[in-house]
């Protein structure tokens, strides 16, 4: 992230990647239309916010009419929770591109407001929501030739480290990151989670989607966030993450659609954050009704438009494809 | 004791690492979508000159380093140090050889140069990018040839041995360039 000089009230993209960027806009509305994908919207402000103790809230807050005292608003990291209750409300499949804002998140690949591409599929597994969303980057990108592959998060910490990442302890993944010249290692105070967060940065991500589109499948279960947890093997769960040239670029699930088991979820993460010396989170329980109501079995994801364009362009910071990024306000 | 937060990592900040100084080089915010934030850091030790990479957890407090640049002029060198003085305050410094490094071929009296200090002592002398230095040996080139090309070797008043055109003569001052070694040109007298 650059500082901005005094006096540069200039945008951040150059016209190429704004007129890119509409292209991009265009041709996912046409992708979604053909496809019988309704566009919708959701609030960009909600009363409760996710639990998730990776990401913390831009807090904001409404003071007028019936509420003289003001009411507390996050604005959401994510649409997940509003479309969940469409789709129990019998919407059918929906797509929506909207801002997104993350606290604490600034750099070449973060800014703390960002544009999502996020949608829904009932009735899809995620294989299924992985084809579509490859299709979608192929059609839209105009790259039909555009290679994918799928690979476990086990095989590939097997391939790169030779470790189990289902099996291996947190001290033996330190042990890994000291051996291999990663300094800081010993001082670092990280549960499992947080080493293998660390491994798959430092040594798998720089590698992942060199030749296209790289599909990580079935994540460790304690990662699972609001991913079904697989039947076949318990200590993964149907979740998959998509990479090309080393960027992150998007999060799918298989949705967990069990209010009670969502939430004992949402409980557990506001212990970790209580623990952690985090603020808990306020339950969204419209959501949790809404679940008791039905949610249908379904898949969805959400693709960062900003990265998406990065990877297109080959622009290596994400201040160079947003008009006016964080430094530029 | 001052900390910075990760936060307050920038290029050019100062920092206790293993008991030495380092300054910040380049810092990467580092974060999975659903994951820990790190900080992915490039320093130089100010100690050794060395390049690391260091991860830290994001909101993780480091010490700071006590280190700062100053201007200072050069007085003489006792043989083993080479003692400074703050022309504002009047204060004296002394680095050893270790913090002169290359700079004991280029300063000499009253040059002005960036002293960096660590806990009031220099660690790193940086002599001024041009001086001009009396050649006190060389041999005598060939009368007439102003070509340059080739050159000779000749000693400077501080020992430095640069390679200057044939015409330039023992006794004559020069530039040079001390971020190269390099031979700028003949000096006027100043």
């Amino acid at each position: 992230m650059t500082q901005r000089h005094a006096g540069d009230w200039r945008p951040g993209a150059s016209l190429e990647t704004l007129q890119a960027r509409a292209r991009v806009l265009q041709g996912l509305r046409a992708f979604f239309e053909e496809r019988g994908v309704l566009e919708v919207e959701t609030p960009l402000l909600g009363a409760s916010f996710g639990t998730d103790p990776s990401i913390e809230p831009l807090v904001s807050a409404f003071t007028g009419p019936g509420y003289p005292d003001s009411k507390r608003l996050f604005l959401q990291s994510s649409p997940e929770f509003f479309m969940k209750r469409l789709l129990a409300a019998g919407s059918g499949p929906i797509y929506q591109v909207c801002k997104a804002f993350r606290n604490g998140e600034a750099g070449k690949r973060h800014n703390p407001e960002f544009t999502l591409l996020e949608w829904y599929r009932p009735g899809f597994n995620a294989n299924q929501l992985m084809d579509e969303l490859a299709a979608l980057v192929r059609e839209v990108l105009g790259q039909p030739d555009l290679p994918v592959e799928r690979l476990s998060y086990r095989s590939l910490f097997m391939q790169h480290l030779g470790l189990d990442p289902l099996e291996a302890d947190a001290l033996t993944l330190q042990a890994y990151a000291r051996d291999h010249n990663l300094l800081g290692a010993e001082g670092l105070d990280l549960d499992r989670d947080g080493w293998l967060d660390l491994l798959m940065t430092s040594f798998i991500e720089p590698e992942l989607g060199r030749d296209g589109l790289t599909f990580v499948v079935d994540y460790p279960a304690s990662q699972a966030s609001l991913a079904r947890i697989s039947a076949r093997d318990p200590r993964v769960a149907h979740r998959f993450e998509l990479y090309w040239k080393g960027l992150e670029l998007a999060n799918g699930f298989e949705e967990l659609v069990d209010a009670e088991e969502q939430s004992e979820r949402f409980e557990q993460e506001n212990c970790r954050r209580f623990s952690a010396g985090q603020r808990p989170m306020p339950i969204d329980d419209a959501l949790l009704s809404a679940m008791e109501h039905g949610l249908p079995p379904c898949s969805g994801v959400a693709l960062g438009l900003d990265r998406l364009l990065m990877c297109q362009l080959g622009l290596d910071d994400i201040e160079e494809v947003v008009a006016f990024s964080l430094a530029r306000l | 004791m001052a900390t910075y937060n990760t936060n307050e990592f920038r290029g050019g900040l100062k920092l206790m690492l293993d008991g030495d100084p380092c300054v910040i080089i380049e810092n990467e915010f580092v974060k999975p979508g659903k994951g820990q934030a790190f900080s992915r850091v490039k320093l130089r030790n100010l100690m050794t000159g060395r390049v690391l990479e260091k991860t830290f957890r994001s909101g993780e407090s480091v010490e700071a380093a006590d280190v700062m640049d100053r201007t200072l002029s050069y007085l003489y060198s006792d043989g083993e140090f080479w003692h400074f003085m703050d022309n504002e305050s009047y204060e004296q410094y002394q680095a050893d050889a270790n913090a002169m490094g290359e700079a004991t071929n280029w300063v000499k009296e009253q040059d002005s140069c960036l002293v960096t200090l660590w806990n009031g002592s220099p660690i790193a002398v940086e002599a001024p990018n041009f001086v001009v230095l009396e050649i006190t040996e060389t041999d005598p080139g060939l009368k007439g040839d102003t070509s340059g090309g080739g050159g000779k070797p000749a000693t400077l008043e501080t020992g430095a041995v640069v390679r200057v055109p044939l015409f330039v003569q023992t006794g004559e001052k020069i530039k040079v360039d001390t971020r190269t070694g390099q031979y700028v040109s003949r000096a006027k007298d100043e």
